[in-house]
């Protein structure tokens, strides 16, 4: 049995006190993994916990050697009033905008803050999502979507997992949990 | 106006010692505006001086003095980096408000450090010699080569902290190069062009390009352009009015921020 890219083993985590778990699982390659339940059952905490950001109160996180993770962040930070535009964003990341959907790939010299609230979101998503990575974490990457762009977003994260990209996919969105991932996992 | 003045080899020293600033201090200004800490730059510039007046009480060389506050003030920002705006904001009042109150009790209590103070809260281009040209165009390269390295992980620092942070990598120290280089920066300009011009230096031509910018290279093409533009025209314009140079150069990057938000609105309301 091949190794794991994230070895999750009975894991507690959380920020003063704990919010999430005791949390097992296993992430393998070219796997799309979601991460359901409601609001406040530390699903964010999870992720933060995979990456570092949160305490971890007891367990193991086991990473397959050299892995890299790429995570999207569920409130990108305020860009009212930054020249920045969409390229930049994009090769911050070392993203690449082939591909991108029409409606958005027109829109690569505009600025962020002249962007609409969907085109951002999927913008964020691009950069993180098409980085190079081993594994994807995604943190409600459907927010501000409408339908056109759930429906491309999922198309993408196939096509990333096809290439061999673990992904972990936190949403509340029951019905692109169940249109994507190939397991879930449910918290609280 | 003469613009032989410009290269009048008496004005051409000060001339090109202000240009090295000109097209620094916009550059580093567009960093500080993106994360929101421009004031940070008055602190710095603030309690350089200080510095420098202390150095000077002390028999050093005021450069050092200068530097050491300013790299200083530097350090004790970084203290507050993970700290939420309004808690930056009052750490930059905070040290603005020291570097004030000891620059201005030294200078009422010590004859020695009135006119040298006053030099350099007014600023003193026009009285700057080789050193101070040989310091800032070694400053300027140092900056140039050092901010190349660090700018991609200063944007993705504040775009994509939790992308950086996945990748077991940290803003953190690149931000702390960044604030100690504006320090050093602020430091050395504020011996040539006072407190309050390299302030406006760094201030006003980021306000202007952030408005215009339509990506990130065009907004720091933008502010140095601006930068340099507005400080040849008042270079020239104090020489050939025999005005002091900072105060008009503060009044000329005013002037043009007031007219470029009046175009702005115009445009958007088109």
């Amino acid at each position: 049995m091949p190794k794991p890219l994230l070895d999750i083993d009975a894991l507690t985590a959380g920020y003063t006190r704990p919010v999430v778990g005791p949390l097992s699982f296993r992430l393998a390659r070219s796997e799309i993994l979601g991460v359901v339940g409601p609001n406040a059952c530390g699903k964010s905490t999870l992720l933060a916990a995979l990456t570092g950001s949160a305490r971890i109160f007891s367990g193991q996180i086991g990473k397959a050697a050299g892995l890299q993770i790429s995570l999207q962040q569920q409130q990108p930070p305020a860009i009212d009033g930054l020249p920045i535009n969409a390229t930049d964003l994009l090769a911050l990341t070392g993203a690449s905008p082939e591909e991108l959907p029409p409606w958005l790939s027109t829109q690569l010299g505009k600025r962020l803050d002249r962007l609409s609230g969907g085109q951002l979101q999927f913008l964020y998503l691009w950069s993180c999502l098409l980085a190079a990575a081993d594994v994807v974490l995604l943190d409600e990457p459907t927010n501000n979507l409408d339908p056109e762009g759930t429906i491309f977003l999922e198309r993408v994260l196939q096509r990333r997992a096809d290439a061999g990209c673990g992904l972990l996919v936190v949403s509340h969105d029951q019905r692109f949990i169940n249109a994507v991932c190939h397991r879930k996992i449910s918290l609280g | 106006m003469n613009p032989a003045l410009l290269l009048d080899p008496l004005f051409a020293g000060p001339f090109l010692t202000g240009l090295m600033f000109a097209m620094l201090l916009p550059l580093l200004g567009c960093y500080l505006r993106l994360r929101g800490e421009w004031l940070a730059a008055l602190a710095f510039a603030q309690t350089a001086a200080a510095g420098s007046l202390l150095a000077m009480l002390a028999g050093l060389p005021m450069v050092f003095g200068g530097l050491a506050a300013a790299g200083l003030a530097g350090s004790l920002k970084h203290a507050f980096d993970g700290s939420s705006h309004t808690t930056q904001g009052a750490a930059y009042g905070l040290l603005l408000l020291l570097g004030w109150a000891a620059s201005v009790l030294m200078v009422s209590n010590l004859p020695l450090a009135e006119r040298i103070g006053q030099a350099l809260f007014d600023g003193q281009l026009y009285f700057t010699d080789q050193s101070h040209l040989i310091s800032a165009a070694a400053l300027a390269l140092a900056s140039l080569f050092v901010m190349r390295l660090l700018s991609q992980r200063l944007l993705l620092a504040h775009f994509f902290p939790d992308f950086l942070r996945a990748r077991g990598l940290s803003g953190r120290r690149a931000q702390l190069v960044f604030d100690l280089l504006v320090a050093g920066a602020l430091a050395l300009a504020t011996m040539s062009l006072g407190v309050m011009g390299a302030f406006a230096l760094i201030f006003v031509p980021p306000l202007v390009a952030f408005a215009w910018g339509g990506g990130w290279r065009q907004c720091l093409l933008l502010a140095t352009a601006t930068g340099v533009a507005i400080y040849v025209l008042a270079f020239a314009l104090a020489l050939s009015l025999d005005q002091p140079f900072s105060p008009l150069c503060g009044l000329l990057l005013v002037a043009f921020a007031v007219l470029s938000g009046v175009l702005r609105r115009l445009s958007a309301g088109r």
